[in-house]
């Protein structure tokens, strides 16, 4: 791999221990994957946030790197654990809160800003078509990648932090334009109704589209909210970080329809729901928002919850970033969601909190939620924002 | 190339990931590692259900094996058996991928991959330098 006088002399160690670690990092990245040299990228996501994921290890490796380490670009972190206000509340241990600071003080030490979100795309960190970056989180590298046409690979927390350290990537994969053509022709014949749906659309094309590249054909209308889920959810259950929908997402015009084709029925809609779901009626909790919600779909659940009581059995989570919680205080939707017994999760989510043991059934509007809370051995329950919130105020699935 | 008889020597060259030097006796597996969740830190013995290696410790052999797989949280588990002193003292691959070596690199823990790992047997004593790989074999009556 090529490099210019001023990145070998980071990788010698002229500019101190972090940036040297990150150079080794790239290189070693580079020479793996056949990058001929590193090029800029516009901004980072870093994730590896929870201590839970973390552990002592993890803390340590950060605060090391915390010593000389400063971001070069705009950098936005990953959900962490626990609400970092709001933890008591939430059920998180004095102990856990204690590291999960430290986690938090490291990064904001290397000039990260503390975003905590998942959805970066919907508090500022929004690159432009077309330009490089570096991401970890799954589904915003596949949102980024899909509906936005930035250029991304599915990055892990240590890499996404050596290029936020040196400002460069290697230049390989889904930054090179061969390796972004679509090669399957996915015809979905379905109708799709809710945002769930999405998500649904996602585990099946996840698993039968493998390891290419798909070009979504036979949708015609579809929100922000839904391709924020369908991004999460397919690359969650298989496929590359990176798809297309004709006439709507970018690029999707600048391809032929590939000739290789797989046709998506109700049938393999209603499927993916019996496989995302389980066999449970009592739901102790009920979260939205994997991906974290937008104001759209905080305003919607508030519309919902309005004059209604969460059941006392079941915990009502709405997982969102700060800063459109923010948005949420100002227009009054927090104060109706709160009222009704919902509480918010911020800088959090269902994917990273340390729920285990905690809560024995879940519902949600997110296959990848689903997908995660069964790590943490939970029963699932996948529908609509409206059977959400029905939910969370009968107790019961209906 | 020697053959498998008596005490004899053999050195390839690999691609280095992580540079150094590692000198020990070899643990092989012709299976992918994971190391979130598939190895515990605190023993460093292999834990994933099905494994060839599983019940196994990797603390301070050299490692061998094809690929990585997994979460990239792994990196950080390498890290953290490092810390914990149970980390292998070097990784050979027969092809490395991102976990693994973002891993190894944060954990100074020398790595090589591009090498023919069928040609290394466990109890080798393998030695790495940089790219290089040396296999020993002094095992009596092999």
């Amino acid at each position: 791999m090529y490099l210019t006088r001023e990145e070998e002399s980071m990788l010698r160690g002229d500019k101190g221990f972090s940036v040297k670690k990150s150079m080794e990092i790239l290189v070693a990245l580079g020479n793996i994957y056949g990058a001929d040299k590193l090029i800029e990228v516009g901004s980072v996501q870093v994730s590896g946030v929870s201590y839970h994921n973390l552990g002592d290890a993890g803390l340590a490796f950060l605060e090391e790197l915390a010593k000389d380490g400063r971001v070069r670009v705009l950098t936005t972190l990953n959900p962490a654990g626990m609400d970092l206000e709001n933890w008591k509340n939430l059920g998180i241990s004095e102990d856990f809160a204690k590291k999960q600071r430290l986690v938090i003080k490291a990064f904001e030490k290397m000039g990260i800003i503390v975003s905590c979100t998942c959805t970066p795309y919907l508090i500022g960190n929004l690159p432009r078509y077309g330009e490089h970056i570096a991401w970890s989180e799954s589904s915003a590298v596949t949102f980024a990648n899909s509906v936005i046409g930035a250029k991304t690979n599915r990055e892990g927390g240590p890499s996404a932090l050596a290029a936020a350290f040196v400002g460069k990537t290697p230049y390989y994969g889904l930054h090179l334009d061969e390796n972004r053509i679509p090669d399957i022709n996915i015809i979905v014949n379905a109708k799709l109704k809710n945002l769930s749906d999405f998500g649904a659309l996602g585990y099946v094309i996840g698993k039968k589209a493998e390891n290419k590249i798909p070009y979504i054909t036979g949708i015609k209308e579809v929100d922000l909210d839904r391709l924020k889920s369908f991004s999460a959810s397919v690359v969650t259950f298989g496929s590359k970080p990176i798809y297309y929908i004709q006439n709507i997402t970018p690029g999707s015009e600048k391809y032929r329809i590939p000739k290789d084709n797989i046709i998506i029925e109700q049938s393999d809609i209603k499927e993916a729901y019996s496989h995302i779901n389980d066999t449970v009626s009592e739901i102790e909790l009920v979260c939205i928002g994997c991906p974290h919600c937008s104001i759209k779909e905080i305003a919607e659940i508030a519309r919902l919850l309005e004059n209604k009581k969460i059941c006392p059995n079941t915990e009502f989570w709405v997982a969102s970033s700060r800063s459109t919680k923010q948005l949420s205080d100002i227009r009054g939707y927090t104060k109706i969601i709160e009222k009704a017994g919902g509480k918010f999760a911020c800088d959090t989510c269902m994917a990273v909190a340390p729920l285990k043991g905690r809560f024995k059934s879940v519902a949600t509007t997110s296959a990848k939620g689903c997908y995660y809370s069964r790590h943490n051995k939970m029963l699932t329950k996948m529908g609509s924002i409206k059977q959400c919130v029905d939910a969370g105020v009968t107790g019961k699935w209906k | 190339m020697c053959g498998r008889g008596g005490d004899w020597k053999m050195e390839m060259k690999g691609r280095i990931i992580m540079k150094g030097k590692a000198e020990n006796l070899a643990l092989v597996t012709s299976q992918p590692i994971s190391f979130y969740g598939g190895v515990d830190p605190l023993s460093g013995q292999i834990i994933e259900k099905d494994h060839e290696l599983k019940g196994k410790s990797v603390k301070d052999k050299i490692l061998v094996f094809p690929t990585g797989k997994g979460s990239t949280v792994g990196s950080y588990t390498l890290y953290r058996m490092k810390k914990n002193g149970t980390s292998p003292a070097g990784i050979i691959n027969k092809e490395c991928e991102t976990v693994i070596a973002v891993g190894a690199i944060i954990s100074d823990i020398p790595c090589v991959d591009f090498i023919d790992i069928s040609k290394i047997k466990s109890g080798d004593k393998v030695q790495i330098n940089n790219e290089k790989v040396i296999v020993m074999n002094s095992r009596k009556g092999e």
